[in-house]
């Protein structure tokens, strides 16, 4: 079970997640400090692990728009939320996938601050308010490099089959 | 069934005959672009090399573009820093198409590229940046990635697993008015088809009006086709295509355009009016949230930028320096210039439009993002409003979570800095 710690509307840019002033931290070792850095309270309290690992995020449409900065991405992987909106922003979404980020896509959830949800393959279980909801599938471009462990080791893998070839 | 221009382009990529929608392919890259953000690739590049026993070497450094251009020069050690790596990492690999902080060289990735005649027709081209659909401007197929999925890139040559994308057609008829520019086209489609409208297709744009327009406006029109939330926007390569490529970027090839087959099958088709348009304004905080200048005329505005990746070309310029000849810019407003690149400086000064706007009070920075990202130059105090040509108006976008952004085109920028409110250009 994960519980709801944030809920955002649509179109979160990625100059919301990981602002563009941090921009020249670049290792994901230390990107997660900034995450969200203008929801100050919100920062604070990740900051201060007052947050689990494992809470949600629900958003609504197009997450993760504007900016291909992969900060944005590897800032909240560092906390290990998992985001759950309704539509991602695609360059968003390839990035969570390469970094290892969990992103649901569920177009039709309705949950509040404080649910606690159930995420399985299939759907999500709001489990306070008894209801559920389906999850479309992320795009299956995307699913050989979630089942390798990310793009590093997948990339790491064709990169040896190649020199192993010649 | 016929293909659509990123389908032709995804096809001869990836080496297949034809591709259709969703199919999953590996195209290779023939122009792969980064800046700043290279010292993450460089970062992801060595750990996808680790414990491999292989010697990390990119697939070939004359295919890879790396332009020094967020943060010129550098705001803070910690840039300067990773700018130093960066050099050193160009000169270890031999890249080829490195643009260090100089005048004989730099300015903005998407200036650079088209300018330096790196992207041709019918190429696929990657970029660590998301406003890298704006080389669809000259035929090519030209999306934003991340810095891992650049790493990858250097490493194999290739763009694993991407989808292939839906096409939406546009087409635009009528004449524009005078001063209503390829910015108003741009900014008017985002409001009509929304932030998301795009998200995961392909922009492609047609019609008489696209056709007159130079290669710089369609700059401006590609740039912007992500804040649809497009993978690219792409213009079919012409004539102007082939004239900006001999005369301006002094390609001495006769390049193949792409074009899309008769029967080629797009999702969805939209049209605008391009007669009917008054210059539009995206107003705070989403660049979707698009208004004729009518409806905004009057807001008082503290800072206004002309510059960055969508209007820092020398068209742009030239209409701010026409506004402002012999003219003041109002007391109470500061005004900033970004030429988008050296080139462009250079061509502004020797037909004195630097001269002009000098005059009028504006203040010319150096070329490079400048304060489009907020991290550099010409921060927002707190509740203050800045008109932009730059192309996103995020909350905090400038630097300030607590000021607004506008975004207009030039001929807005330039009106509004003689009045300090926001001015519809037509009089
Ligand atoms: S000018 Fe602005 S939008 Fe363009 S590349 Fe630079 S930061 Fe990005």
């Amino acid at each position: 079970m994960a519980k709801v710690v944030l809920t955002l509307g649509d179109d979160v840019s990625t100059d919301a997640i990981y602002p563009g002033r941090f921009m020249a931290t670049v290792l994901p070792s230390e990107t997660p400090q900034f995450c969200f850095a203008d929801l100050t309270e919100f920062n604070r309290a990740l900051n201060g692990k007052q947050i689990a690992k494992g809470s949600v995020i629900v958003a609504g449409n197009n997450f993760g728009c504007g900016s291909s900065r992969e900060q944005a991405a590897s800032t909240l992987k560092g906390h290990e939320l998992v985001i759950v909106a309704k539509a991602f922003a695609r360059i968003f979404l390839q990035n969570s996938a390469n970094l290892g980020l969990r992103t649901v896509i569920c177009p039709t959830l309705e949950a509040k601050e404080g649910d606690e949800l159930e995420l399985s393959a299939a759907e999500v279980q709001n489990k306070t308010s008894g209801k559920r909801f389906p999850i479309v599938p992320l795009p299956k471009a995307r699913q050989d490099v979630i089942d390798a462990g990310g793009l590093i080791a997948y990339a790491r893998k064709r990169l040896v089959e190649r020199a192993r070839r010649a | 069934m016929g293909m659509t221009v990123a389908q032709k382009i995804l096809a001869r990529a990836a080496g297949l005959p034809s591709v259709k929608v969703g199919e999953v392919v590996e195209p290779r890259v023939d122009l792969a672009m980064s800046h700043e953000n290279a010292a993450l690739v460089m970062n992801q590049f060595l750990e996808i090399y680790k414990e491999t026993g292989l010697a990390p070497r990119v697939w070939d450094p004359a295919r890879i573009a790396i332009i020094l251009d967020h943060r010129v020069p550098a705001e803070s050690a910690k840039t300067a820093t990773n700018q130093k790596r960066i050099r050193g990492f160009v000169k270890e690999q031999g890249i080829a198409k490195f643009h260090d902080v100089r005048a004989d060289e730099g300015g903005i990735c998407h200036q650079i590229l088209p300018e330096m005649g790196y992207v041709h027709p019918g190429y696929v081209v990657v970029g660590t940046d998301s406003h890298t659909t704006s080389h669809g401007a000259l035929g090519a197929l030209a999306f934003g990635i991340g810095a891992t999925e650049m790493a990858a890139v250097w490493a194999l040559g290739s763009v694993l697993n991407v989808e292939v994308p839906d096409t939406i057609k546009v087409v635009v008829k009528g004449k524009l008015d005078a001063q209503v520019l390829p910015k108003d086209v741009i900014l008017h489609l985002i409001g009509r088809i929304s932030a998301e409208g795009a998200n995961f297709k392909v922009l492609e744009l047609h019609g008489p009006t696209i056709r007159e327009m130079s290669v710089a406006g369609r700059l401006t029109l590609c740039n912007m086709s992500v804040e649809a939330g497009a993978t690219s926007g792409i213009v079919p390569a012409d004539e102007e295509t082939a004239r900006y490529l001999r005369e301006e970027a002094h390609l001495a090839e006769t390049l193949e355009p792409v074009v899309p087959d008769a029967d080629a099958a797009y999702c969805q088709t939209v049209e605008i009016d391009a007669a009917a348009l008054a210059p539009q304004i995206a107003c705070p905080h989403t660049v979707d949230n698009v208004k004729p200048v009518t409806e905004v005329a009057g807001v008082h505005v503290d800072q206004i930028v002309i510059g960055s990746c969508t209007n820092g070309r020398l068209d742009d310029l030239e209409v701010a320096a026409r506004t402002l000849r012999g003219k003041r810019v109002a007391r109470g407003t500061r005004m900033l210039i970004f030429p988008a690149s050296w080139r462009i400086y250079r061509q502004a000064l020797q037909k004195g439009y630097l001269a002009d706007l000098i005059d009028a009070g504006a203040v010319i920075m150096n070329p490079g993002c400048g304060c489009c990202l907020g991290v550099h130059q010409g921060a927002l105090g707190d509740k203050e409003v800045a008109l932009s040509t730059t192309n996103r108006n995020f909350k905090g976008r400038m630097g300030n979570p607590n000021a607004e952004v506008y975004l207009c085109s030039p001929a807005v920028a330039a009106a509004s800095a003689l009045t300090g409110a926001i001015t519809d250009p037509r009089g």
